[in-house]
């Protein structure tokens, strides 16, 4: 079994030593991705000319901020993953630092503390940790022995635990989660057994009501009610919900027509070129318009999977795993929020939403799963 | 770490990530699966509670209010017009912080107590979504002032609103009277279809034509579909069914005979009527004092209603309509006719005049106004001309109150004239059924003396006086008084109420009596034709005042003054072929013949000096007048050719 699927491997290696280089080749540019993520960019300039309004000065800055991306993408992917591999811990250090002191000297709005601001510049540090969270696990697991013992899902929760922590502390739950699903995607990719798992679901289950008394803020709970009872609030907490889901629903199988969908022509579709633009989608584009997008996701997805699947080392299958499955949960948080399966957390629609920060590390991410897919090849010559 | 163990160990973890990828594989198709099947239960399933759910956000059914009626007089002079005026409104829906904006609105512009006070009663009765109005009338800095800071005042708008302007202000505040808010008291009066015609109307008329023709004049709303963004901002309009106008009236009403009666009274109270013997059509209706209807339309202020209402002079009251008063010997010519046809008299019926009167079998005197008498042998025409009182006691005496009765109702007294005006107040003309009714008590002969000379329980209004003295120009067609000629240029045909009969030399003796009245030596009304080159016949009369309502807060002298007899006078012209009858009263004036004849004589004076195209009215029932425009030296020529 083991060596067929060694034997499998061979004629495929066998056949990039016979032909010449080409250039994805040379410039470690996996093209089915490349060719998916710009499809996506596209629709989603697209969409968001729409959402924006008169505001076209938003459908600029996206543009510029996606080519900026691939550019990080293209230079993400030019970088050995020996590299990543052996800077993590300096990664992960870095990152860690610039959350304590973002809870220090940070700035922000409504309450939130969530940027460093260095002369005119302003950036996010939890967006690195979003790289920097899987790369470190995935380095870290590496070097263990898989299935990892119990020492090491402690040592691995830990360096999920501390970032996420410390972001939570921002308060920023949304990334928070988001960041620390990455770590323990790559963790449960590299074999984490099964009754571990079933463990840690009890415990999360036991430290549900406990979490919900003292963990959580008022309008995080307000927004977890909010879930199960919309109407009950329509202009206050359940407006946003009761908007996007009209717009969705209006929208019905063909749709309204581009840039004819009255909900979010009409300002009543709050966010409508961040977080729920895919009830802009949704209304102009219909089910039809909907149901594509869910498949471009899939691919890219699916294309995700494949790279892990052919990944060298350990290494490269965790982190290549956890970057793919993470893009999956960003898309599933969003749609759920956005449709009302889940509450609001500020969590963007990847490459649609209006947002540079998330689209040059999600891109960056894609930089990397790029890296792994043409690691082999490397290490090949 | 041997080759062969780390060999080993590859293969056991990429069997291991094979088979967490594939669960984890299997968990993506699902939770897609999930998002798959709600886009289906949103865009599908439930794909019309949505699209409903969608267009109640952004449609929004708007009423359009008709545009109010416009009332003309009978030469396409504006008496009601419609201006537009800047409303501020509030959506209560919108606003957040309702005090805060109130007081961020008082900064800007200003606001008294009251506004917010009737602002928040507004509030309690409004419809979901509907602009409630706080203040009324701004001014083009207030409009500034607010669209500068619109941004931060969601829910606060400036509307423009089609608001009642009357152009001649006080002249004809009785008759064309005023619209208002609609008020509580109009709002529980409603019927459910009147709710759904006044959406969107903010006024309703309150007093005078505004009133009588308000089904008329409103017109039917519209509505129109609007599409609104979140904030209620209208973005465009989806479908609109236009509102009918209201309905344009003409009134007989002449603005300027108005102002020449109006000018002639003075300032003196009381009441000029005239009236196109012809048709009926009222052509000058004065009540004096009046006030201007523009300070009601969007709302009275509290100081200017209270100083209306407390005035002395009752500026508020409708004399015309709604003043009665004893009619006096104005009701002779009538009472003398009556006495004719019922064969009581003739033309030579002569009775002797010492000055006083006894009924038979009663020692009681009746005093004749003149002292000393009118002299051996008055007949009817001296009795009319002198106001002879005890000509008519005679005649009375030996009449009976049921043919008084019946005949004083047939020319309109003791009962509402039916003119198209509200509130008109019926005076009264006692019977021998009425006093046993109303007062318990049988009729005696002497009640008959009073009422043949318009006193004792006699009450009539200034309307019913031109009313019974246009019947008497006409020999006896009564018309029904109307205000309105046409409705949108559709004539309103004139409706006969009763016809006298009568023979006419009986016509003719009482049309010389009245004309003696104006003529002869001892006329009491001379100064009624006075240096007019047509015939006037007319009647003077004095009303007694019994009492007087308030008399708590003025002096002695103007207690006395009150204390005097309200002055009469009737009369018509030309003699030869009666166009316009007049009544006129002047409160506290004392003398019929002095006070008030000359205003009637003004009147007659304006109208006859019109050119005929001028007087006569554009429709063509009217019969053409058979007299031609006299008085080349009248000042109103020259402008009236200059106009022409």
């Amino acid at each position: 079994m083991a060596s067929r699927d060694y034997m499998h491997r061979l004629p495929d290696a066998g056949s990039s030593l016979r032909r010449p280089e080409s250039i994805s080749r040379r410039w470690h540019i996996d093209l089915p991705l490349l060719f998916l993520l710009l499809v996506l960019a596209g629709v989603g300039l697209v969409v968001l000319y729409s959402a924006s309004g008169d505001e076209i000065h938003y459908v600029k800055r996206q543009a510029v901020f996606m080519s900026l991306a691939f550019v990080g993408m293209v230079i993400a992917a030019q970088i050995p993953l020996e590299f990543y591999r052996r800077w993590s811990p300096w990664f992960y250090l870095a990152g860690c630092c610039l959350l304590v002191a973002v809870l220090f000297f940070g700035v922000g709005a409504k309450g939130a503390q969530r940027w460093l601001q260095i002369g005119g510049f302003r950036f996010q540090p939890s967006e690195a940790l979003k790289l920097a969270v899987p790369i470190a696990v995935a380095a870290y697991l590496h070097k263990r022995s898989l299935p990892p013992s119990f020492i090491t899902v402690i040592g691995t929760l830990t360096i999920i635990a501390i970032p996420a922590a410390l972001i939570v502390r921002q308060p920023d739950l949304g990334t928070s989660i988001l960041i620390a699903a990455s770590g323990i995607f790559a963790l449960y990719l590299s074999g984490l057994s099964w009754k571990m798992i079933g463990g840690a679901v009890v415990m999360a289950l036991m430290a549900a009501w406990p979490m919900w008394i003292w963990g959580l803020r008022e309008y995080q709970k307000q927004r977890i009610l909010t879930l199960f009872n919309p109407d009950a609030d329509r202009l206050g907490a359940g407006w946003n919900i009761f908007q996007s889901k009209a717009a969705i629903g209006s929208g019905g199988w063909d749709g309204k027509g581009y840039m004819q969908g009255t909900q979010s022509q009409l300002d009543f579709l709050p966010e409508s070129h961040t977080d729920f633009i895919i009830a802009v989608l949704a209304e102009e584009w219909g089910m039809r318009g909907a149901l594509i997008l869910l498949a471009l996701y899939l691919l890219i997805i699916a294309r995700g999977i494949y790279i892990s699947f052919m990944a060298q080392h350990v290494f490269g299958r965790l982190l290549a795993g956890s970057i793919t499955l993470t893009f999956f949960v960003y898309v599933f948080v969003n749609i759920g929020m956005v449709t009302g399966l889940l509450p609001v957390v500020g969590v963007p629609l990847p490459l649609v939403s209006h947002g540079g920060t998330s689209v040059i590390t999600l891109m960056a991410g894609f930089g990397i799963l790029m890296a792994v897919s043409t690691e082999r090849r490397r290490v090949l010559f | 770490m041997s080759e062969n163990l780390r060999f080993k160990d590859h293969h056991t973890e990429q069997r291991l990530f094979r088979n967490r990828m594939l669960v984890a594989i299997f968990g993506v198709v699902v939770l897609l699966g999930v998002l798959v099947a709600r886009f289906y239960n949103l865009q599908v399933v439930n794909y019309e509670d949505y699209r409903t759910q969608s267009d109640q956000n952004r449609i929004q059914v708007r009423p359009v209010p008709p545009t109010r009626g416009l009332i003309y007089d009978r030469n396409g002079e504006m008496l009601a017009d419609n201006r537009p005026s800047y409303t501020l409104s509030v959506v209560r829906e919108r606003v957040k912080d309702l005090d805060a904006t109130i007081e961020l609105l008082g900064q800007l512009v200003s606001l008294e107590d009251r506004d917010v006070e009737k602002f928040n009663r507004r509030l309690q009765r409004r419809r979901p979504f509907e602009p409630v109005p706080l203040r009324y009338r701004l001014s083009e800095d207030e409009i500034a002032r607010i669209s500068v800071n619109e941004f931060h005042l969601p829910g606060v708008s400036v509307e423009a609103e089609l608001v009642r302007y009357y152009p001649e202000n006080k002249l004809f505040a009785h008759s064309v009277g005023y619209v208002g808010r609609i008020a509580e008291r109009d709002l529980s009066a409603f019927t459910e279809e009147d709710v759904r015609r006044y959406r969107g109307t903010q006024s309703i008329g309150k007093v005078g034509l505004e009133r009588s023709y308000e089904d008329l004049l409103l017109g039917e709303v519209g509505y129109e579909n609007v599409e609104t963004n979140a904030r209620g901002r209208v973005l465009r309009v989806l479908e609109r069914h236009d509102p009918k106008p209201g309905a344009e009236l003409t009134l007989h009403l002449d603005t300027r005979l108005q102002q020449v009666a109006t000018e002639a009274l003075g300032d003196k109270r009381g009441a000029v009527v005239a009236i196109d013997v012809k048709t009926g059509g009222v052509l000058a209706f004065v009540s004096q004092p009046s006030f201007d209807p523009n300070l009601f339309v969007t709302g009275i202020s509290f100081k200017d209603y209270s100083a209306l209402r407390d005035s002395l002079d009752v500026p508020l009251f409708n004399r015309v309509v709604q003043g009665q008063y004893p009619p006096g010997s104005t009701l002779k010519p009538m009472m003398g006719l009556g006495g004719l046809a019922a064969g009581i008299i003739t033309g030579d019926t002569e009775v002797p005049d010492p000055g006083f009167y006894k009924l038979p079998n009663d020692s009681r005197i009746y005093r004749d106004w003149k002292r000393w008498g009118h002299g051996k042998h008055v007949d009817l025409i001296q009795g009319l001309a002198q106001s002879c009182d005890v000509y008519f006691w005679d005649m009375a005496a030996r009449w009976n109150i049921d043919g008084m009765h019946d005949i004083a109702t047939r020319f309109g007294l003791g009962e509402k004239t039916g003119i198209d005006l509200p509130r008109e107040y019926p005076g009264l003309f006692p019977s021998r059924a009425w006093k046993r009714g109303a007062r318990g008590v049988p009729w005696f002969p002497g009640d008959s003396l009073n009422a043949v000379l318009g006193q004792g329980f006699v009450l009539s209004t200034p309307l019913q006086l031109a009313v019974m003295t246009a019947t008497i120009a006409n020999r006896g067609t009564h018309y029904r008084p109307q205000m309105v000629m046409a409705i949108d240029g559709v004539e309103q045909p004139p409706e006969v109420l009763h016809h006298i009969d009568a023979r006419p030399e009986h016509w003719d003796l009482v049309f010389d009596g009245m004309e003696a009245v104006v003529y002869s030596t001892h006329g009491t009304g001379k100064k009624a034709g006075a240096g007019l080159d047509f015939k006037v016949a007319g009647k003077s009369g004095t009303a007694q005042v019994v009492g007087i309502a308030q008399g708590e807060r003025y002096d002695s002298e103007a207690l006395k003054e009150r204390h005097r007899d309200h002055a009469l006078f009737v009369a018509f012209a030309p003699v030869d072929d009666p166009q316009i009858a007049v009544s006129v009263l002047v409160e506290n004036g004392e003398s019929g013949g002095g006070v008030a004849a000359p205003v009637a004589r003004e009147v007659f004076f304006d109208w006859m000096s019109r050119p005929l195209e001028d007087t006569a009215s554009r429709h063509s029932w009217r019969a053409p007048m058979s007299i031609s425009a006299p008085a080349q030296r009248h000042p109103y020529q020259q402008e009236t050719a200059i106009r022409g």
